[in-house]
């Protein structure tokens, strides 16, 4: 075995060393009851040759951007990503270490980190980032109960438009906590309903949580949301899915919002069928001692030079245990130093022109795709990357034969909302090509007529 | 005796912001091919403010340079018990970037994702015949949120039953993120201060109508094997509980033993230990979940179920306490797990966790008699000695930071908390007897020279970029990102 170093005499020798003769007598205390008395019926071991003959017979399987053109959004999206990101972190004293337990040995690690928080508060316009989360969703949900601790009230208002796997994500992590999770409506142009929102917004409401951009990719009013939730004394909570939109649009922060938590699979991440992805969160500096997760901080060595620690550490489980913020022990390391790669290389410049090239491409597309017969816009509320559709034909019927034309079109909204059961969602982002874009407008005008 | 730690040239280098500079580029985009659209200036930002600027050199040199200044397993020695530190294949990198799995969209209809379903329903397989598990869920993103799937099975199996009980046993050994995650799922945590291994006496003490739940960790974090855990899981389920395993030391029990047959209920893996996948600098990493036959329903929405040669998502789980993950899990970890299980396949698998047996018995050899070994029972993948006998005013941390110097990363210290000034070592079975060796001998001179020259020891490291930094400052007042340039 070639990960194994071990040969007979060295086994032979360090058992005589150790005292015993055969390597059973290690597992003495593995009471007889319990010892598995075969092997374990797993595969013949392959060879490197074999298990990349394998795995490449189960990778052909999948359609990706590569073999289909693909308008897949909803949570994660088909973005450039730089090649300089992996060839840096598969440095391995990047991704073969672990956590910065022992700071002297983990600067890389730990200054990246510092970076990271950095970037993502100037990305966010807030005040403190931590080390990242699992994705999103988890960090969608972190926020929630973050704001429980705040406020110390039980009542949190979710907006229909947010993700409704974040949504689900969020009731997961609160199932046995007792608070009322409400659902807030969608008003005609795709935003959070206001209306609604002041009708269940009470002086029991901890937070508000909005997308931003949301699910279906309308830019919610945060501004009006922060007002309406700080005069419940509630806290606002912008949940971003889609990064790349703040290349362009006012930051959260800016328009007021407590925490802002979101994912960062779009800076630097591959699609990866849903993960490891990046979740990012963010507070105001008051707030930093009740939030969950790692953070780095600056400061100095014996000799007074510049170094980085994990820091605040009072707030986590391995010291306060049942009394910790979160019961999270790690972060997405290696994800967070893609997106910090990633934010360096495309920069202040880049940034905005990506997301200025989603935001044309989309507006491009939109207009196209509703301008053919059978199709048509369902939300007229100011858009980013995504749009939703409304289709005369089953939707399941439209995407199918596009499928078999080459397209992954959009996602199916029924299921999770199934007054759009005609409806699927497009995301356009700055990998798609007008040519792409205008042979699912013909191939769309095929099936309408 | 060879010493591996030296000083060579290491670079030094800014924070990215103190190398901006106005105008300098390090992408680029193709030329925009539609129509330039814009949205009204009231929902546009101004640029990006501290945002930095720079040229791909610059970033490329950057990173590099941060790269020189870690320790990782590809480095050297990295015995840090609990984290199961072994060697991360290479073949495994190279798998989960193959375009048709790093590439695929987690909404791409299952019919066209099938090779991606295939891989992550036959690790399922896997897992649940390593750990003895009638059915895994691969979804949870780490061990703590593993632990958490665990335990809200938990609570929905006993509010199913219309049973209320509201507490959670944990022994004192366990990690912090046990009681963390108890109380996450609602519960109130009763402690249990145990001697080593638990006994039934323990257990039975604290076991009544109220508790929901016994959270054990076998091997414990002590290395030892819980020699009563047949009974104690007998124990517990007559009095109507549940019990739930931390699988962080699996790596010690592969093809010896199963959890599942030992009558634990649940249990959560840690692919980035167990199964190889690299820890990143604390994260991504994975935490399936195999829990016993009467437990199945209330997994995690959406596992990934056959159909005689096709593969789909489960649907219409009523009783699931719903989603962990927006999507299905750290998939990208998945791949490399199941390329880690291909190539060493049952018997492989077996080897490995004798070897880390061995090695760790080896290096408590080896050490026995040169720092206080608390517990004398036989370990299993780590050994946990104490700073009890340092002469010279030296203690664990002393000794940590010394074997940096020394070109090892320090073993997990002060952890489990049981053992004042605990040094939690566990080599893996990816270590040469050398290189135990060699680790061992630099053991063996730190312990001499806290006795002939502690000061060595208090000022160490002395070899690393940086010299032992300022925690507390960096506690009180926090300084969480950069400012600007002074």
């Amino acid at each position: 075995m070639r990960y194994i170093p071990h040969t007979a005499a060295d086994v032979s020798e360090m058992l005589e060393r150790i005292g015993v003769k055969t390597l059973e007598e290690l597992f003495v205390e593995v009471p007889e009851t319990v010892r598995l008395k075969r092997t374990l019926d797993l595969p013949e071991p392959l060879s490197e040759t074999e298990l990349l003959r394998e795995l490449r017979s189960l990778a052909v399987k999948n359609a990706t951007p590569g073999t289909h053109k693909s308008f897949l959004g909803g949570g994660a999206y088909h973005h450039f990503i730089p090649t300089v990101i992996d060839l840096l972190v598969s440095r391995g004293e990047f991704y073969t270490a672990y956590t910065p337990y022992q700071p002297e040995i983990s600067q890389g690690t730990l200054q990246a980190i510092f970076e990271f928080q950095t970037l993502i508060c100037q990305l966010t316009g807030m005040d403190v980032a931590n080390a990242s989360m699992y994705d999103g969703a988890s960090a969608c949900a972190e926020a929630v109960l973050m704001t429980v601790r705040l406020t110390r009230r039980k009542r949190v208002l979710l907006s229909r438009a947010l993700n409704p796997r974040y949504r689900a994500v969020v009731a997961t992590y609160c199932s046995y906590l007792g608070l009322e999770l409400v659902e807030v409506a969608v008003a005609g142009d795709g935003r959070t309903d206001l209306e609604d929102l002041a009708a269940k917004l009470d002086a029991s409401t901890a937070a508000v949580v909005a997308g931003y951009p949301n699910y279906f990719g309308v830019i919610e009013d945060v501004a009006t949301l922060v007002e309406r939730a700080h005069t419940a004394g509630a806290k606002l909570v912008a949940v971003v899915a889609e990064p790349v939109a703040l290349g362009i649009l006012k930051s959260p922060g800016e328009l007021g919002a407590d925490i802002v938590a979101g994912e960062g699979q779009s800076l630097g991440l591959p699609l990866a069928f849903g993960g490891p992805y990046l979740g990012f969160f963010t507070v105001r500096q008051k707030d930093v001692r009740a939030m969950p997760g790692r953070l780095v901080g600056e400061t100095t060595d014996l000799d007074g030079q510049r170094g980085f620690v994990l820091t605040l550490s009072t707030r986590e489980q391995h010291i306060r245990r049942d009394k910790a913020t979160s019961n999270i022990c790690s972060n997405q390391g290696l994800c967070a130093l893609m997106a910090t790669i990633f934010m360096s290389l495309l920069g202040k410049q880049g940034l905005r022109e990506m997301a200025e090239q989603n935001l044309s491409k989309a507006a491009y597309a939109r207009q196209h795709l509703s301008s053919v017969k059978g199709f048509s816009l369902v939300f007229n509320g100011p858009a980013f990357n995504e749009f939703v559709v409304r289709s005369e034909a089953p939707v399941a019927e439209v995407l199918s034969r596009l499928e078999t034309a080459g397209f992954l079109a959009g996602i199916p909204l029924g299921s999770d909302y199934p007054e759009l059961a005609d409806c699927f969602l497009v995301c356009v982002t700055e990998q798609n090509r007008r040519e792409e874009i205008d042979a699912l407008v013909t191939a769309l005008q095929g099936g309408a007529a | 005796m060879t010493i591996l730690g030296t000083s060579g040239l290491v670079l030094n280098e800014k924070l990215l912001f103190e190398h901006s500079e106005p105008g300098r580029k390090g992408y680029s985009l193709p030329k925009l091919d539609v129509p330039a659209a814009k949205l009204s200036a009231d929902l546009c930002r101004e640029e990006i403010s501290g945002f930095p600027e720079l040229s791909e050199v610059d970033v490329v040199r950057h990173f590099t340079r941060l790269s020189t200044w870690n320790y990782g397993v590809d480095t050297g020695f990295y015995p840090l018990g609990s984290c199961t530190m072994k060697y991360n294949p290479k073949v495994n990198e190279a798998a989960a970037r193959l375009p048709g799995l790093a590439d695929v969209h987690p909404a791409t209809p299952p019919h066209l994702a099938q090779g991606i379903l295939e891989l992550m329903y036959r690790l399922q397989v896997a897992l649940a015949e390593v750990s003895g598990f009638a059915k895994v869920t691969l979804q949870p993103a780490a061990g703590a949120q593993g632990e958490l799937t665990g335990m809200l099975v938990i609570r929905a199996w006993h509010e199913a039953r219309g049973s209320k009980r509201s507490k959670v046993l944990i022994p004192d050994t366990a990690h912090g993120t046990n009681p963390a995650t108890a109380a996450l799922a609602g519960y109130d945590v009763v402690p249990i201060s145990s001697e080593g291994v638990l006994t039934l006496e323990e257990v039975e003490a604290h076991m009544d109508d109220d508790i929901a739940a016994l959270m054990v960790t076998n091997p414990n974090t002590l290395g030892l094997f819980e020699t009563n855990i047949e009974a104690i899981c007998k124990l517990v389920h007559d009095r109507g509980g549940l019990v739930y395993c931390d699988g962080a030391n699996l790596n010690a029990l592969m093809g010896i033993a199963r959890p599942g047959d030992m009558g634990i209920d649940v249990m959560h893996f840690n692919l980035h230990k167990t199964f190889s996948t690299p820890h990143g600098g604390g994260g991504p990493g994975a935490g399936p979940v195999g829990v016993s036959e009467q437990l199945i329903p209330y997994l995690p929405a959406a596992g990934v179920e056959r159909d005689g040669d096709r593969y789909r998502f489960e649907s219409g789980n009523i009783d699931s306490i719903g989603r962990l993950m927006a999507f299905h899990g750290n998939v990208g970890v998945m791949v490399r797990a199941f390329a880690y299980a291909s190539t060493l396949g049952g018997s492989g698998l077996k080897h490995a966790s004798q070897m880390a047996v061995l090695n760790a018995n080896y290096v408590r050899a080896r050490l026995e008699g040169v720092y206080d070994l608390p517990y004398k029972r036989r370990s299993l993948h780590e050994v946990i000695f104490s700073d009890k006998d340092l002469p010279g005013g030296c203690h664990t941390l002393d000794v940590a930071k010394r074997l940096i110097d020394y070109g090892y990363h320090p073993p997990t210290i002060y952890f489990p908390l049981v053992v004042k000034g605990a040094i939690m070592i566990e080599p893996t079975e990816t270590e040469s007897q050398e290189v135990l060796d060699e680790f061992c001998d630099a053991m063996i001179a730190i312990a001499g020279e806290a006795r002939d020259n502690p000061e060595l020891l208090h000022q160490a490291p002395v070899r690393s970029r940086v010299r032992r930094l300022d925690e507390t400052t960096a506690a009180r007042k926090p300084k969480l990102r950069w400012e600007g340039n002074p």
